[in-house]
């Protein structure tokens, strides 16, 4: 199909995107990486649609008595952006879209172990997210993204079983992609291609698949229990026939704790990747940095009582949760300082990518470290249900998870779309968003700390100002997140001819031609290096 | 898990008489014995996150036995051991065949290979049937199906709400395995239909080992299930007696 590719002119070379036309192409294929081309328009989609509720929400808040919409609505508002954003942009992001588009390409692979599971698993996302979004037009939930009983039972009143049954579905999707990729790791990697020889990217995909395989089906169960209790009017929540309302949020928390690392340890990933190319370094501590996240991807599923602080679970739960989620800063710190010394005496260039990987590592850490106040017992006690709270999980999620993602989205778009995005454009946007994230979210913290109480629709006049700044730093935010919207699609037309290896960085995806070919590789690579092989930096260019 | 078990139907009428090697080997993959460990991998994978599946279930009724045992000791004794024996019976009956159904696979006899697949089918529905048409319509005669028809009987007491509660479980758990019981069905007439065309041979029967190990964990989850529900405070259990 496409021999002597490096002869032929880029226009006329046959590669992914231009081997055949038409939707049926498309819904059809079975190349992981049309596929992640579908998963890129859809959770685009749906972070726009999450993006749009924040900004009524942000907007509703500069008033103390609020400034557009009724609480009820505002109820709905938060929900809608919570479930959306989670379920259906973030737990996805990285892996259905960069990891489905890399992990047979970074391995010496012509497709993941099972193409058309892959496929499947985006109609089983899109049949979730249809659910999801039938029910948010329809009149919403009011319940927030973590479906508490009796609010999502007993007390409910809005459309909790189309959305309950959407993310239900959505969780066999990110199984699927689980299953596919643990299969193809273990079983599709080229010949030379050890265990450490893989990019960490590949690492922290494999640890978040473990989290997918394991943590999802609880979720897929305890969502199952709900609809029961909801459709038959049987008490499984219920204390009036001897349920436990707590036994929910056990059971969802030890998927929901664990997916905030499905959240984030891809991201790790991305930064890894990053961090090596504009240092020109191999990964400092490659070895701790990929065990790391199998560390964290094991302690994840041993923390959920943190969430429960003040439940009323027993004091000595609290306390061995407490200590367990102290835990997980250790592997946590092992990666942030083993980037740090990365970049010691590396040959640094600040491209766009490289912005967004030093903005995850500053905003990580604070996420990180806020967390900790979080895993303390007395503090939690303070601040448990307050703005500090909704400050440091987006600190995680926001600063860090979706910061590497458009981090990599940058990187990889050369071999993505075989064009290069404007390169200022790209740096003022990745400045901008920095700049907007933490002028959102910062006061938040002091929000939380003064004792503002999360989900409220209303506020006492003395938060204002914070809550103002706040509004302000999300406006900043919503305008660095279009920018890149508008300059890709631009890019997919006008942009420049990528060449195959536009950064210079080490890796099996750089050594096929931007876009692949639909096969990947003509011939089944045989690796002899380490990975992030990077020649010796002369000793006159040190900094 | 379609994908898994589709695995080499894609160029099936090409070449007819081509060697199995060609014909059952996807393009992405480099040789046979590569394929049948990533189809039995994936199958693995699948059935760890099964095991979580009905783990939260197995969790939550553990917990609710635990603070509930007297509604639970009643609920168990409502309960038919003669049902639930029986069933084990026919269900491990059914491995059996599903294993030797493989065997057949590997030594290359077809005909024994659709006699024990179909066998084993017959086994799942005779499950199905005993549990449907037995103990659930006996369960319904005497309102014991929460959401539907149960009814608080004076003798429970204060227990009644917790004997309810061990219905719910009951149902939920049992319908649960009785779904993944339906889609082994499934696969099956799937596999007796390929078997009977003649596609496996001792070189190429992954669709029939995945499909096994599938078959022989929803055996396993009954095999926990059975005990848990009838046995343990149940009419010939330990704890259990009037």
């Amino acid at each position: 199909m496409s021999t002597a590719v490096t002869e032929i002119p880029q226009e006329s070379r046959v590669h992914y995107l231009n081997v055949s036309y038409g939707v049926k192409s498309w819904l059809l294929t079975v190349d992981h990486k049309r596929i992640a081309l579908l998963y890129l328009v859809s959770i685009t989609f749906m972070f726009l649609v999450g993006g749009v509720a924040a900004v009524l929400m942000r907007i509703h808040l500069i008033e103390p008595a609020g400034a557009l919409v009724q609480p009820e609505t505002y109820n709905k508002l938060f929900s809608a952006h919570g479930i959306i954003m989670v379920f259906f942009f973030l737990v996805p992001s990285i892996p259905a879209t960069l990891g489905n588009f890399l992990v047979p390409l970074m391995i010496g692979a012509k497709d993941l172990a099972f193409p058309k599971l892959n496929l499947l698993s985006w109609y089983i996302y899109i049949v979730g997210a249809l659910f999801t979004l039938y029910a948010v037009i329809s009149g919403g939930v009011d319940t927030g993204w973590t479906f508490y009983t009796p609010y999502s039972s007993t007390y409910s009143h809005s459309a909790v079983i189309p959305v309950a049954i959407g993310v239900f579905i959505t969780g066999f999707s990110s199984i699927l992609t689980g299953l596919n990729f643990i299969v193809t790791i273990h079983k599709m990697r080229a010949p030379g291609l050890t265990w450490f020889r893989l990019p960490l990217f590949i690492w922290s995909i494999y640890a978040t698949s473990v989290i997918f395989i394991l943590g999802t089906p609880v979720l897929a169960i305890t969502i199952f229990l709900l609809g029961v209790e909801r459709l038959f009017h049987v008490g499984i929540f219920d204390p009036a026939v001897g349920g436990d309302p707590l036994l929910f949020q056990h059971l969802f928390w030890f998927y929901s704790h664990p997916a905030v690392y499905i959240m984030i340890l891809p991201g790790m990933g991305v930064v890894s990747e990053l961090i090596a190319a504009f240092s020109r370094k191999r990964i400092y501590g490659y070895t701790m940095v990929a065990y790391s996240s199998f560390a964290i991807a094991i302690i994840s599923f041993l923390v959920w009582g943190h969430h429960m602080f003040v439940t009323g679970q027993s004091i000595y739960a609290g306390l061995i949760f407490s200590v367990l989620s102290f835990l997980v800063a250790i592997p946590s710190a092992i990666k942030v300082f083993n980037w740090t010394a990365t970049l010691y005496k590396g040959s640094i260039s600040y491209e766009a990518p490289m912005l967004y990987a030093l903005g995850f590592i500053g905003l990580f850490t604070m996420g990180g470290l806020t967390g900790l106040f979080l895993a303390a017992l007395a503090t939690d006690v303070h601040l448990s249900g307050t703005y500090f709270i909704v400050a440091h999980f987006h600190y995680i999620m926001v600063g860090g998870a979706v910061m590497a993602y458009m981090g990599g989205l940058h990187y990889w778009w050369p071999k993505i779309s075989g064009r290069m995005y404007p390169d200022m454009w790209a740096r003022v946007a990745a400045v901008i968003i920095f700049v907007g994230f933490n002028l959102t979210f910062f006061p938040q913290f002091m929000l939380g700390y003064l004792g503002m109480p999360r989900r409220y629709a209303v506020y006492p006049p003395e938060f204002q100002v914070f809550n103002v700044m706040s509004s302000a730093g999300a406006s900043i935010l919503g305008i660095g997140y279009l920018i890149p919207l508008v300059y890709f699609i631009w890019s997919m037309r006008y942009g420049p001819i990528a060449p195959a290896n536009p950064w210079g960085a080490k890796g099996l995806e750089w050594t096929v031609p931007s876009p692949p070919p639909t096969e990947n590789f003509e011939e089944t690579p045989v690796v002899t290096e380490e990975a992030y092989d990077y020649a010796p930096i002369p000793e006159g260019q040190h900094g | 898990m379609a994908d898994l078990v589709a695995h080499g139907v894609a160029h099936r009428d090409e070449h007819g008489s081509a060697g199995a090697h060609s014909q059952n080997l996807r393009h992405h993959f480099d040789n046979m014995s590569q394929q049948f460990e990533a189809g039995n991998l994936g199958m693995w994978v699948f059935l760890a996150t099964e095991v979580l599946f009905f783990g939260g279930l197995f969790a939550s009724y553990t917990v609710y036995r635990a603070l509930y045992l007297p509604g639970f000791e009643i609920g168990s004794h409502l309960l038919d051991v003669r049902f639930g024996a029986a069933n084990t019976a026919v269900l491990i009956g059914s491995s059996l065949s599903m294993a030797l159904a493989i065997r057949a696979a590997q030594t290359g006899r077809r005909n024994a290979q659709v006699f024990l697949l179909v066998l084993t089918m017959i086994l799942g529905a005779a499950f199905l049937g005993i549990k449907f048409s037995f103990e659930w319509r006996n369960d319904y005669l005497e309102h014991l199906i929460p959401g539907v028809n149960f009814l608080y009987r004076p003798e429970w007491g204060a227990n009644a709400p917790h004997v309810q509660l061990f219905f719910c479980f009951y149902f939920i758990m049992t319908s649960l395995h009785a779904i993944h019981m339906i889609i082994g069905i499934g696969l099956l007439s799937v596999l007796t239909w390929m078997a009977a065309r003649g596609r496996f041979s001792p070189d190429y029967y992954t669709p029939l080992e995945v499909s096994g190990l599938y078959w022989h964990f929803v055996d396993i989850v009954w095999i926990f299930l059975f005990p848990l529900l009838y046995l343990i405070g149940g009419r010939y259990g330990i704890g259990g007696g009037h």
